[in-house]
């Protein structure tokens, strides 16, 4: 145990849904890193792209016409506020990924914008990934994503890229944007994988 | 870990030495303070084996109460890079957990661990050439003083401009080092944006920062200012999006979310 802060009591909660060192919030808060992107639905896709120039495109139409899950998950921010129970909408990642052949183990996550993040595959297939375009039952607003961001709630929220644009299949584990600026590669709450 | 530096649309690459150790947690020791206001506190700390840091970075403070409980949470640090202390300024949040106690209960003397300083983004280096354009609402003016300490303390020549918003001249934080540095420095220009109350004799009356008085008060686009904006959520959306709706491009934009749950970020 490290230094006592005697007279600091802090508020104790006893919910076993929350990762060491986070705490929960009732708030939403954003985390980015620049302007938010304005992305018409017609101007939208979503891509998977894979070796042998393999690439998948979805329209917004085409990609509300496919299967959509309700997703409830807590999820949990670097910074460490977590928030419990967060209903979500969207398109399970397995699912787009039905007609995808790849040996491929990573991916790198590429959002309107600019911004990128890294995932493992693995993590990102088995009901554990979603690309979500609501919220508490209404439409993802821009400053939170819209209009569809990707949802890896088991991970720190950094890597559920708001704004996504596609998923890019590659061979290594490239680190993305926050993953070169500090943070770290992987990002399991449970094992506090915050920072390089 | 390796690092490798990817970069996003222009964006400038970040420096390894800083993160070196930003993963070990490191008894600090308060070793001064100060209130800026009735509601906040700058806590200067000296930490063992600090290797410096870069202006806008961030630390984390954990507290361990007696029963071993601990709380975690992020503040930005507010001084520039100087041996082995840093100032971190905290805002106390009515019903926060964590900020009432430094605010109001740490002393001088006392220890506590951090983490950090971390973060590679939200960074002023003092290489970059360009003009630079700081737009801080309310406490999201902290990690903005760390790039004004560190610009005022390098030989960079590039000029800096502030706007602040606040709510009243008597919330305001580092007032009389801003107002000598406005004075003194031929480095540094600062414009103040009042939201409820100005201070006597203030030519505008107080109001809502508008997309019209943001813009007469910031170097215009033609000077390609790297441009910082930190505060609420609602402020640094809002003003990123008037930014870019004046032809700022989004790749110079660079935005902290400050305040509120669990400080930045």
């Amino acid at each position: 145990m490290g230094i006592i802060s005697s007279g600091f009591r802090g508020r104790r909660s006893e919910n076993a849904a929350l990762p060491p060192g986070q705490h929960e919030t009732q708030d939403f808060p954003v985390l980015t890193a620049g302007p938010a992107p304005l992305i018409p639905a017609d101007e939208w896709e979503f891509f998977i792209t894979a070796e042998n120039g393999q690439r998948l495109a979805w329209s917004w139409d085409e990609f509300m016409a496919l299967p959509q899950e309700e997703i409830t998950e807590d999820i949990h921010c670097v910074t460490s506020w977590s928030k419990l129970r967060t209903v979500w909408r969207g398109v399970s990642v397995d699912t787009l990924f039905e007609n995808v052949e790849t040996t491929r183990d990573f991916a790198t996550a590429h959002s309107f914008g600019g911004y990128t993040t890294n995932v493992p595959l693995w993590d990102l297939l088995g009901g554990k990934a979603w690309v979500a375009w609501e919220f508490d039952h209404e439409p993802l607003e821009r400053a939170h994503g819209g209009p569809a961001r990707l949802l890896v709630p088991h991970l720190y929220f950094w890597k559920s890229a708001k704004w996504i644009h596609g998923l890019e299949l590659t061979e290594e584990d490239v680190p993305g944007f926050w993953e070169s600026n500090g943070y770290h590669l992987h990002g399991n709450p449970w094992r506090e994988e915050r920072y390089s | 870990m390796d690092i490798i530096f990817t970069a996003i649309r222009g964006g400038r690459s970040g420096t390894r030495e800083a993160f070196a150790v930003s993963s070990v947690w490191r008894v600090a020791e308060v070793v001064g303070g100060e209130l800026e206001n009735a509601r906040a506190r700058t806590i200067r700390l000296r930490v063992d084996g600090l290797m410096g840091y870069l202006a806008g970075q961030h630390i984390d403070i954990r507290l361990t109460a007696e029963d071993g409980y601990t709380a975690i949470r992020s503040y930005s640090v507010a001084s520039a890079s100087a041996d082995e202390h840093l100032e971190i300024t905290v805002d106390e949040l009515p019903d926060g957990e964590v900020s009432p106690y430094l605010v109001r209960d740490l002393a001088v003397g006392d220890q506590l661990e951090i983490r950090g300083p971390v973060g590679g983004w939200f960074v002023w280096r003092p290489a970059n050439a360009n003009p630079v354009q700081l737009i801080g609402g309310g406490s999201g003016v902290v990690p903005l003083m760390s790039m004004i300490r560190s610009h005022q303390a390098s030989s960079s020549a590039c000029p800096f401009r502030l706007l602040y918003s606040l709510k009243s001249p008597d919330s305001s934080l580092y007032r009389d080092e801003l107002h000598r540095l406005d004075q003194e420095s031929a480095k540094l220009m600062v414009d103040y944006a009042y939201t409820r109350s100005t201070p006597e004799g203030w030519p505008a009356a107080p109001g809502r920062l508008t997309s019209e008085s943001l813009l007469d008060k910031i170097f215009p686009t033609e000077e390609n200012p790297d441009v910082f904006v930190c505060g609420q959520t609602v402020f640094v959306e809002t003003v990123s999006d008037w930014l870019v709706m004046a032809g700022y491009p989004p790749e110079s934009i660079k935005t902290e979310r400050f305040g509120g749950t669990g400080g930045i970020r």
